[in-house]
This record gives structure tokens, C-alpha cells and sequence, in this order.
């Protein structure tokens, strides 16, 4: 099985590499973008059963810093 | 006082760390690598160093805080080992939980090597007896994600209880509320983004990061 882990800023932390995302579409000439916010996408692959605790123990003790950053756990159909 | 210098992958500070340990000490820190699970007996200083542990991989300092030797420092602070980390040791230092907060991509998105002003903000804290409150210092910074962020709970927390021992005297980063370098609610650990390893010797430019060892050796000894 796998599973897809988003991580993302909690909103009213401030992102910095999201704003220059944004100020350099602005520079390609796109318009129309009120903000822009930056995470990361990590894919586990798991053995089949792994439970959805599990995954989220692995988000809390490492793949997420829950100081500053949320996440949310898709499981994925092979 | 005996102390330990923690080497990470890409760690690239441990030796600075440990020679401006050794030039105020007198005495060599044991250099201690990740995968040790235990740190040496009658350890008075545990230090974490700057570089770039893992590569930054994740997170900056995110892998190291979860390294084998890092329960050993987390069960030695809890004892009241005094720990020191300095730029990727602040990191490792946040993302182990051992203060609080966490150290973002700076705020202009530059790396930023140069001396900056620094502002005591408690010269009663264990590591900066050396110091008088509200002087002010030069200390070096080089880093990439300094950018001290806590909500804003915890940020009155940590200034009402005096833990705010440096502040930049001038924009660096943009770190909440200036803040340069914390220590934690038992006082015995303190995370900073200046390298006082790098102004020992009148050669580095400056010495105003010698009295925090000297302050620290006094205090611990």
C-alpha cells in the first residue's frame, strides 16, 4: 500500500519561499494570484494493513514539525 | 570541565567548537559521534554543532534530533547538563524538543555570513555570566534558517521568564521579537544562531564570544 503525507505551513506562519514563488510568477507576467503557500509532498510505500495511527505517529514524530507545520494523510489504491 | 562536542554528517563547526573550548578550558572535549548511544562519565557540557547534519535534509536539524545520541543528551539535560547549540545545534535543540520553537528559512530567503550586534538581553542565564545585560557584543552568524518562530503564547512565555539571552541589535533574519538565542525553562539549556566559537582569538575579528565560555567554565566549575 501507499500512502501520500502533505505537509504544509499552519496558516499565519509566515512563507517566505511561498512569497518569492509568488513575486516570481508575478515576474513571468501571471496574473490574478492573491498568495501562494509552499509544502511538501513525501509518498511512503508501506506494508499492506498499515494502520492510519501508525502513519500518523510516523507525521508526528518526524515527517511534520508540529510547531509550525500541519499535515494530512491520503492512503493510495495500488 | 569535561565536556563533549557531538559530530554529526555535515556537521562542520565541531572543530571550532572544540578548540574554543579547549583555548578556555585547558581541557579537550571528547568528540562524539551520532551513533554513540551513550556520552562519556562526568560530562559538565554537552555541546551540539553548527553545519549541516543530514544535509538539511527534511528539515534543518531534523534528522540529527533523532539520532541515537540524542536520547542521551535529552536524558543528561533532564539530569541538568548544561547544552549548548550553536546554528544547527539551535536547530537540533528545537526540532529534539528540547526548546521551544523552531528555526525557519530566513526571512529575506539569504544566506546571511556576517558579524552581527548582538544585545544580552539576561546575563543571568548559566551561559552568559560572562556578559552584563543589555551590552552589547559582535558575534558572526552564517546560516540559512535562522528565523526564530513560536506562537505567540509561547513567545511571551519564554520573555516573561527572563529565557531571551540574545537579541540581534539589528535585522538579521527575521526572528520573532529579535530573538538571537533562548534557554529553556530549567536554564541548563541554551540554543543560539551566533557562533561565539568564532570570536575567541583577536585573529577572528573579535573576541566577544570568548566570555560565554569563560562565563559558563566559572559557572560550572
Amino acid at each position: 500500500m501507499k500512502a501520500r503525507v502533505f505537509v504544509t505551513l499552519k496558516p499565519g506562519v509566515l512563507d517566505p519561499q511561498g512569497k518569492a514563488i509568488h513575486h516570481a510568477l508575478e515576474g513571468l507576467g501571471f496574473g490574478g494570484i492573491t498568495g501562494v503557500r509552499a509544502g511538501k509532498l513525501i509518498e511512503l510505500e508501506l506494508a499492506d494493513g498499515t494502520s492510519e495511527a501508525a502513519i500518523e505517529a510516523m507525521c508526528r514524530k518526524l515527517l511534520a514539525n508540529t510547531v509550525i507545520e500541519n499535515f494530512r494523510i491520503e492512503q493510495v489504491a495500488d | 570541565m569535561n565536556s563533549a562536542v557531538l559530530v554529526f554528517p555535515g556537521s562542520n563547526c565541531d572543530r571550532d567548537l572544540k578548540a574554543a573550548i579547549e583555548v578556555v578550558t585547558g581541557r579537550t572535549p571528547a568528540m562524539v559521534w551520532h551513533r554513540e548511544s551513550a556520552l562519556p562519565d562526568g560530562i559538565d557540557l554537552i555541546a551540539i554543532p553548527g553545519g549541516f547534519s543530514y544535509g538539511d535534509y527534511l528539515r534543518s536539524g531534523a534528522m540529527a534530533a533523532r539520532s541515537p545520541v540524542m536520547r542521551a543528551v535529552t536524558a543528561a539535560a533532564a539530569r541538568g547538563v548544561p547544552v549548548l547549540g550553536v546554528c544547527n545545534g539551535f536547530q537540533v535543540l528545537t526540532e529534539a524538543g528540547l526548546l521551544p520553537g523552531a528555526l525557519m528559512r530566513n526571512a529575506g530567503l539569504s544566506f546571511v555570513c556576517r558579524p552581527v550586534a548582538l544585545d544580552v538581553a539576561n546575563s543571568q542565564t548559566l551561559f552568559t555570566q560572562g556578559y552584563r545585560s543589555g551590552e552589547r557584543v559582535t558575534i558572526p552568524v552564517a546560516h540559512h534558517d535562522g528565523n526564530f518562530q513560536a506562537d505567540d503564547e509561547t513567545l511571551d512565555r519564554i520573555e516573561g521568564e527572563g529565557r531571551v539571552a540574545f537579541r540581534y541589535a539589528e535585522e538579521c533574519n527575521g526572528s520573532a521579537r529579535g530573538i538571537a538565542g533562548i534557554v529553556n525553562d530549567a536554564g541548563n539549556v541554551l540554543g543560539m544562531m551566533p557562533h561565539p566559537e568564532r570570536a575567541i582569538e583577536p585573529a577572528h575579528g573579535g573576541t566577544d564570544g570568548r566570555r560565554l565560555f569563560e562565563g559558563l567554565l566559572e559557572a560550572v566549575a
